[in-house]
């Protein structure tokens, strides 16, 4: 067999493309919080800013009105009841709302959920800031019991125009078997 | 920056390849680890094929005949997986592996040892993925492109083997890769400049660098649906944060580039016949290169064109749609260029040529549903039909392969010392061009009445042009069969080839004698001092 | 050849372009779907000018440049101006393409404004459907019967088209349209509204439509979701905004009846053969596509019902998971989507059919029970 000697600069590539792939493969992974960071600046995909907005300080627009929309919808094999209080409520712009969401879990189980938002249109996810809402946390709820969840947004005045309706939809997760230390603290407490 | 490769020492030569199975389990020889690649190609395409046999047998008529829905998903799944890792890409693996060295006056790849390794693991991840059909639950059933969460959540316990599969499959690939950039860059004879390499090289180097650039990618999807499935990670599943549209980026990230790492390879192929039949050299050869080049670039900027549905802003529909109509430009550039060295020529018609013509005509086709498909608005329509079926049918059936079966019959007397049977080279173009178009055009109609892909069973307006489909599929399975008869006789025995068998080619492979010796410019030759399809 | 394929086609155009075609794309029903099978037109016509250049320039050369009529070959290899050209022109034809194709697109993108929204599920292997603003939703299954996929019974017209109850809109109205999935990812198609959208599971996606002639409008799931990827239609019937509102309240009377009705059957004891019976049909409609008609499953992917522990042993648990599904599975929680009636049948056959002989009857009182302990 022959056996060419390998050349100095064979090595320098070979170390030089190897990096390379490693460096795809990492990019890869890397591809998962660039694209949370894109759809947090662009609304891509309805998906939402999660976090936790400061209350409003911008002056209320009172010349028009949205109308926000819930939707609420529980996973496939998730038994629980969830509902909003009301379909929809009309805000101004700037003005802060609380909307009730009311979850029961009709089972024999100590259960925990999490509510995962979603908006349409995509864009109006930008300006809709929540101050308060059930979906940051996890959810406990024991068996057979009911909660209402608040939910405190109000839309950024800068919405434009073009937007008249905004819907706001809550897919409920059983998240049981993840739950956080949190929830299952929240849940070993006797109900009062 | 060009090398001189300087004389090379070989104390140690077998000038002839020694004898038994170890000579293949064990070469580190260039033609040797080629032959092996074109084999395996073949015997995956046969493989794949006969899947592809099951799908139209199942769909020659309507209603559930032969196989139930669950096994007919695995099988346009393992029909898609095995095509395009097993039969397109191994099979320009081989053909790099056997030219390249030839084309540019080297002794051999750079790195032959890895050559064998990255050879010598593929019938493994076959053999994984093949055997996991035959597991309780069957195997992957959830398209060649595995989305989420259908690969993970809903998907059957096989899915590890077929993680595992891909993962040997994109080292293989990513070590013949880094192969053919060292020797390219490393091996090329004194003289032989970039610029003066022939277009097969360039594609080959251009198609490594995506290789480098991508198998990777998929290394990390396949990964993130392995432990979204067994390790409770969310990256895919929205309960945990997580979302199924991303998997869709990152896979067709890595799955655009495929697209043109399955294709320019052919580009290169075809810019070798032609010349060599039109008895004229190459028109616009450096216009070829950037073309090449350009493709290249922006296969990374329109992945997102596969997911118009998926719901994007329109800023982004529009982006990735005008991007992807952009690729039609070095495209066309180089078809272009192609009929442009037919122009004027001085033409023959032999079984590599009319391949090759043919790719040009078929591909084009292709390239035009491929454009309708950019347009974003009526994409909405198209997406998801057998018209896509139909597009990406011609550009890798008609276009991937039949470049590789005009390679195969342009090299075949370099290959084997014999000159292959024309007629029956005749007999099987034929046979293939017209069963080949029987079987995807009318699926552009089906796709435009209406008709989605990926189903076993449809209404009864799909009825007539499901079965002339299924007609010319068969026809087309079974004209492949000619072809592994040329190339047995053509092995077996048959007129001596010359060293240069065809008047018109041109290049350091003719130089040697035929078939090539075991081991080929040992010595580095002279060069030509302008390149040798533009002399 | 290719040439005269093409030739071929176009030559059916003008007869295919009329009402629904079995050779290229519908019309439809809406400004939208008309704009885009105009948009499909026109590049395919423009394709087809340059394909006819492109292979005549190669035909006549490949009949006129041959060796055998003794032609000598050119040498030329470059020409810098035709290349500018032929790089120049498909850029302006390329152009003249994207400027009517992004007009369409922004058209189509904007869902302001809508009169009516409905909420449309997909699952494995069917279609939800709920009006916002009202209580009616319903399921919308794959009404074709077994015996027609099996060949056993003759295919009638609508073959794998049909539902049991199809999404009815109004004409004339703007409809919004919120997709979403309940498990794997589904995409909501209908050719004639020019609509496909995909259904991600966890995320809604938007879109919309204005039908403009009442009529039945028939569509498929696009996107590959499992073995009944190919048996989940979408129908939807028109009808004129006046006949809507009245089949809607029609919808929502009949949801209050059916609520009423179920709670007058918790005192009512069915018999074993009665619950057999509409078990079985129930069964065949909501379980028999996975766990089959034989109760044997699929192994490996979906568990076999006959001779299964549960289903022999543990009722309470059978119960639950019919009615609450299992999570990180294809199991459904059936609770919302069954009556009462039929939740208890579907238990009693899956426990006493293919041998599976307990005996015992599950009650809708049993079942209500459970559900509220």
């Amino acid at each position: 067999m022959s056996q060419h000697p390998t050349q100095p600069d064979n090595s320098r590539i070979v170390r030089r493309l190897l990096l390379t792939v490693v460096g795809m493969f990492a990019f890869g992974f890397a591809l998962v919080p660039l694209y949370n960071v894109f759809c947090d600046i662009t609304g891509f995909n309805g998906r939402f800013n999660d976090g936790q907005a400061a209350a409003n300080t911008k002056a209320v627009d009172t010349s028009r009105t949205v109308n926000v929309q819930f939707i609420t919808r529980v996973n496939k094999g998730m038994p629980w009841g969830f509902e909003p209080e009301v379909r929809s409520v009309r805000v101004h712009p700037g003005e802060t709302k609380v909307v009730n969401f009311l979850a029961r879990n009709p089972t024999g189980k100590n259960m925990v959920a999490q509510a995962i938002p979603s908006v349409a249109p995509g864009e109006a996810s930008l300006y809709l800031n929540k101050v308060e809402c059930f979906c940051f946390n996890q959810q406990p709820l024991a068996a057979g019991s009911d909660t209402a969840m608040p939910m405190q947004f109000y839309l950024d005045p800068d919405i434009p125009e073009h937007i008249h309706t905004v819907t706001l939809s809550y897919t409920m997760y059983d998240m049981t078997e993840k739950a956080t230390p949190d929830a299952l603290a929240a849940l070993a407490q006797p109900v009062n | 920056m060009s090398t001189v490769v300087g004389e090379m020492d070989h104390n140690d030569h077998h000038h002839h390849a020694p004898p038994g199975i170890t000579r293949w389990l064990f070469t580190t020889n260039h033609k040797d680890i080629g032959t092996l690649y074109l084999w395996f190609s073949f015997i995956m395409f046969l493989v794949g094929g006969s899947m592809a046999m099951v799908i139209r047998a199942e769909l020659f008529q309507p209603g559930l005949q032969l196989v139930e829905p669950h096994f007919f998903n695995q099988m346009t799944t393992v029909h898609g997986l095995i095509m395009v890792f097993g039969a397109v890409m191994p099979a320009f693996t081989g053909l790099a592996n056997w030219m390249i060295p030839m084309m540019i006056g080297a002794p051999d790849m750079a790195l032959p040892r890895m050559n064998n390794w990255s050879f010598w693991i593929l019938p493994f991840a076959f053999a994984i993925l093949l055997a996991s059909l035959f597991m309780e639950g069957g195997g992957p059933a959830f398209g060649w492109t595995f989305y989420a969460p259908l690969s993970t959540t809903y998907s059957s316990d096989s899915t590890a083997l077929f993680v595992f599969s891909v993962h040997i499959m994109g080292i293989s690939s990513i070590m013949g890769a880094i192969n053919v950039i060292v020797t390219i860059m490393n091996m090329r004879a004194p003289g032989m400049t970039y610029m003066k390499m022939p277009l097969f090289c360039w594609s080959w180097f251009i198609t490594a660098f995506l290789l480098i650039a991508v198998m990777p990618v998929l290394a990390g999807a396949v990964t993130m649906v392995l432990t979204d499935k067994y390790f409770g990670t969310s990256f895919f599943d929205a309960a945990g944060g997580g979302d199924p549209v991303l998997f869709q980026h990152i896979f067709w990230f890595f799955g655009h580039p495929e697209v043109y790492i399955m294709i320019l390879p052919a580009f290169g192929v075809v810019s070798a016949i032609i010349p060599a039949f039109a008895r004229k050299p190459l028109f616009g050869y450096a216009s070829m290169v950037y073309a090449t080049a350009a493709i290249a670039g922006l296969s990374f900027l329109v992945w997102a064109h596969h997911m118009f549905t998926t719901g994007m802003p329109v800023f982004a529909e529009l982006f990735f749609m005008y991007c992807t109509m952009l690729i039609s430009v070095p495209t066309g550039v180089k078809v272009f260029n192609w009929v442009a060295t037919m122009w004027r020529g001085s033409m023959t018609f032999e079984t590599p040529m009319l391949f090759a013509l043919a790719f040009v005509i078929l591909f084009t086709i292709g390239g035009f549903s491929g454009l309708m498909l950019a347009i974003t608005p009526v994409d909405f329509q198209y997406h998801d039909t057998y018209f896509v079926v139909a597009h990406f049918h011609y550009v890798l059936v008609t276009g991937a392969i039949f470049s590789i079966m005009a390679a195969a019959y342009y090299w075949l007397p370099k290959w084997t010392g014999h000159m292959y049977d024309e007629k029956l080279g005749k007999l099987h173009f034929w046979a293939s061009l017209i069963s080949v178009n029987v079987l995807f055009f009318p699926m552009h109609f089906a796709g435009l009445a209406g008709m989605p892909r990926r189903i076993p069973d449809y209404s009864l307006a799909f009825a007539d042009i499901n079965q002339i489909v299924s007609i010319g599929g068969f026809a087309f399975g079974l004209s492949q069969l000619i072809f592994l008869w040329v190339v047995i006789k053509c092995i077996k025995g048959g007129e001596k080839a010359p060293a240069k068998p065809w008047d018109g080619a041109d290049g350091l492979e003719w130089e040697v004698p035929s078939p090539a010796p075991y081991h080929t410019f040992d010595t580095p030759p002279d060069v030509y001092d302008v390149p040798p399809e533009a002399k | 050849m290719s040439i005269r394929l093409i030739t071929a086609l176009m030559a059916m155009l003008p007869m295919a372009s009329q009402a629904r075609s079995q050779f290229n794309l519908t019309q439809g029903a809406t400004e939208i779907s008309q704009r885009v099978y105009d948009l499909h037109m026109t590049i395919f016509y423009i394709v087809c000018v340059i394909g006819v250049v492109v292979f005549g320039a190669m035909f006549w050369s490949m009949i006129r440049h041959r060796k055998s009529k003794g032609r000598k070959p050119a040498q030329f290899h470059e020409n810098v101006k035709v290349e500018i050209i032929w790089t120049a022109i498909p850029f302006l034809i390329l152009i003249g393409m994207a400027i009517p194709a992004t007009s369409t697109l922004i058209a189509m993108e904007d869902t302001s404004e809508a009169d009516v929204t409905v909420l449309v599920t997909g699952s494995q292997w069917k279609w939800h459907y709920k009006y916002f603003d009202s209580d009616v939703e319903f399921y919308s299954l794959l009404a074709t019967s077994r015996d027609e996929i099996d060949n056993k019974l003759e295919k009638r017209e609508n073959y794998l088209l049909e539902v049991d109850r199809p999404l009815v809109i109004p004409t004339d109205r703007k409809v919004r349209f919120l997709v979403t999935s309940d498990d794997v990812i589904h995409s909501w198609w209908v050719p004639d509204f020019a609509v496909k959208k995909d259904a991600n599971p966890g995320f809604i996606n938007e879109t919309w439509t204005q039908v403009d002639e009442p009529g039945i409008y028939r569509g498929q799931c696009a996107e590959l979701c499992g073995k009944d990827h190919g048996f989940m239609p979408v129908v939807v019937i028109a009808k004129e905004p006046a006949e809507f509102d009245a089949w809607l309240a029609e919808q929502e009377e009949i949801a209050r009846q059916e609520k009423e009705e179920e709670q007058r059957l918790l005192a009512m004891s069915m018999d074993m053969d009665e619950l057999m019976e509409v078990g079985e049909r129930v069964y065949l409609g909501s379980c028999a596509a996975c766990h089959q008609a034989n109760g044997e499953g699929i192994p490996g992917v979906f568990p076999a019902l006959k001779g299964s522990e549960m289903a022999l042993n543990d009722m309470q648990g059978h119960i639950d998971i019919v009615v609450n599904g299992k999570s990180g599975t294809s199991m459904q929680a059936f609770g919302n989507q069954l009556s009462l009636k039929e939740l208890a049948a579907v238990i009693t056959y899956e426990r006493n059919a293919w041998g599976n002989n307990t005996g015992e009857t599950v009650q809708a009182a049993d079942v209500n029970a459970y559900m509220n302990e």
